[in-house]
């Protein structure tokens, strides 16, 4: 039977440290949506997300209560629009009705954030694909709560440099439409690069062609606990360190698990998977840049940070995978500089650079995540800056994606303010050389060689 | 139907365990067990209870224990046992 110091230990993770579900995301599919008529596309659309997500807030509401554990997050994930309005939208114009459309759904239901205004472009990209990609700064700049993502490459078809080029136009055109709020609008845009189908965090989340119908996905959080672990092994060897992350990690899935398990079972759809990452927010002590700290760096981007996170991640998978029965999304650690205390502050003491964060992708789950850069930067370098990434994440066959903020009218040393669980960043300076006729040669970079493993 | 924990924690005063104890009596709640640990001069009570014949849902016990906590400075709070197991037993 349970004892009262194992109580007590939960209950201490939730009061103390921030252990919390990061958020219960519902995956829904809009493939049976699909209509000619753009009227009769976004009726559908609406009815389905708002029948589907009903029960979806308050059931979060009813887990939170019966468990004692914060549900932070309810959000819905979508089929890839590009695919859902390919034969309706015959402009730009009729993409940013859906994206209306999602913003009235999830209003509707109460969700804070609904991913999936996406295109997958890895190869090449249709006419619709195009369509739906100009028509991002409109509709992030119209709405609040749609998200967008765009995959550009993957390790079997390679990078779409066509696209990439594009999208640096696109991320600037985002910031200049939202410029009175710190360029917010690319905030809820991502690039990917192996984009999984399944993953819960946004503003990345969409809901793939591969899966079920409706599905509920979980990510779980908990930077806070992790850190807290750890300050009870200072000085100890690597073994007890990894012991000690492989243990937490552990007991904060198990609760995703069960949150999705309940989820679930009220909901009546079935459980995708549990996310494992551990993803900060400013809160004070809910940082993953204090857990590297903890791990015996002075700030996060000093020398040995790309090897502490590493094994962080690792850790983490390791004792997350036999805490659930299904893992998936993008699992590991999130390394935002927005949404992340103490990466703000190393930012601010120039520890950590765009380059160090680069390299620190390489061993994460994801990316460039949440990284202010002068509005001034030219949207060939942002391009450049993407290329580099996602040929990161398609050369080690692992998701990587790029969510950078050029702020129109600041410039390095000044700080964006996003507000909420976005937090705030200082501007941080982009390699000033030029790319141009690098990213202008169009066309695609080819898949590795170790894609063909027929 | 699963067990519910109830935690007590809060500074030490006197009739702490019958304030709680009365309010499960009252409204049909069965105690299986009980155990108490002092932290760092905080009182720690755990009860594990059963409540299939509670006389009231879940939502509104744990409302109202919630409640008798405050008036008696500490802080009594309900919670599926599932939680703890799940994180404590493989």
């Amino acid at each position: 039977m349970i004892n009262v110091l194992e109580v007590l230990e939960t209950n201490k993770m939730i009061e103390q440290e921030n252990l919390d579900v990061r958020t219960i995301t519902l995956g829904i599919s809009l493939i049976d949506c699909i209509d000619s008529d753009i009227k009769e596309l976004n009726r559908k659309i609406y009815e389905k997300i708002t029948k589907t997500a009903k029960n979806l807030v308050s059931v979060g509401n009813e887990i939170e209560q019966m468990y004692g554990i914060p549900v932070v997050n309810k959000r819905i994930s979508v089929t890839p629009i590009s695919l859902i309005g390919a034969s309706a939208c015959k402009t730009s114009e009729d993409f940013v009705r859906i994206a209306e459309t999602l913003e009235k759904a999830a209003l509707e239901v109460g969700v804070n954030f609904i991913g999936g205004y996406s295109a997958l472009v890895s190869k090449g990209m249709t006419f619709a694909d195009e369509k739906l990609i100009r028509s991002i700064p409109k509709a992030l700049s119209t709405t609040s709560r749609v998200c967008s993502s765009v995959n550009v490459g993957t390790t079997k078809t390679g990078i779409n440099m066509d696209a990439v080029k594009l999208l640096g136009e696109i991320i600037l055109e985002t910031a200049e439409l939202t410029k009175e709020v710190d360029s917010l609008g690319c905030a809820k845009f991502v690039v990917f690069c192996n984009a999984p189908d399944d993953n819960p965090f946004m503003a990345g989340a969409f809901h793939g062609v591969t899966e079920a119908d409706a599905i509920i996905n979980v990510g779980v959080s908990g930077p806070g606990v992790v850190k807290k672990a750890l300050e009870e092994v200072r000085g100890e060897n690597f073994e007890i360190l990894c012991e000690t992350i492989k243990k937490t990690a552990f007991k904060v899935t198990r609760v995703g698990q069960l949150v999705a398990q309940e989820a679930s079972k009220r909901l009546g759809i079935p459980f995708g998977i549990i996310d494992l990452s551990l993803a900060p927010t400013p809160a004070i002590g809910d940082s993953v840049a204090e857990i590297l700290e903890e791990i015996g760096l002075e700030y996060a981007g000093a020398p040995g940070t790309t090897a502490a996170l590493a094994l962080l991640n690792d850790q983490v998978k390791k004792g997350g995978v036999m805490a659930s029965s299904f893992v998936g999304g993008l699992s590991g650690a999130f390394i935002p500089v927005s949404e992340d205390q103490r990466m703000i502050d190393a930012a601010k003491v120039n520890a950590i650079s765009l380059e160090k964060l680069e390299a620190m992708t390489c061993v994460c789950s994801v990316g460039l995540d949440m990284i202010a850069i002068p509005g001034s930067t030219k949207a060939t370098t942002i391009s450049g800056i993407i290329a580099d990434e996602m040929a990161i994440g398609m050369i080690n066959q692992k998701t990587t994606a790029v969510r950078l903020i050029p702020v129109i009218g600041k410039e390095v040393g000044e700080v964006a303010e996003f507000g909420g669980l976005l937090g705030y960043a200082p501007i941080m300076p982009v390699n000033q050389y030029s790319c141009d006729a690098f990213v202008n040669r169009g066309g695609r970079i080819p898949a590795p060689i170790h894609s063909f493993k027929n | 139907m699963k067990k519910t924990i109830i935690t007590v924690v809060g500074r030490d005063t006197v009739g702490i365990i019958a304030k709680v104890c009365t309010y499960l009596a009252d409204n049909s709640i069965n105690i299986l067990d009980i155990s108490q640990t002092i932290v760092q001069d905080y009182f720690n009570m755990m009860m594990i209870v059963d409540m299939n014949q509670s006389t009231k849902p879940f939502q509104e016990c744990k409302s109202e224990l919630a409640k008798i906590g405050e008036e008696i400075g500490v802080i009594v709070k309900c919670q599926n046992e599932d939680i703890f197991n799940q994180m404590h037993r493989i």
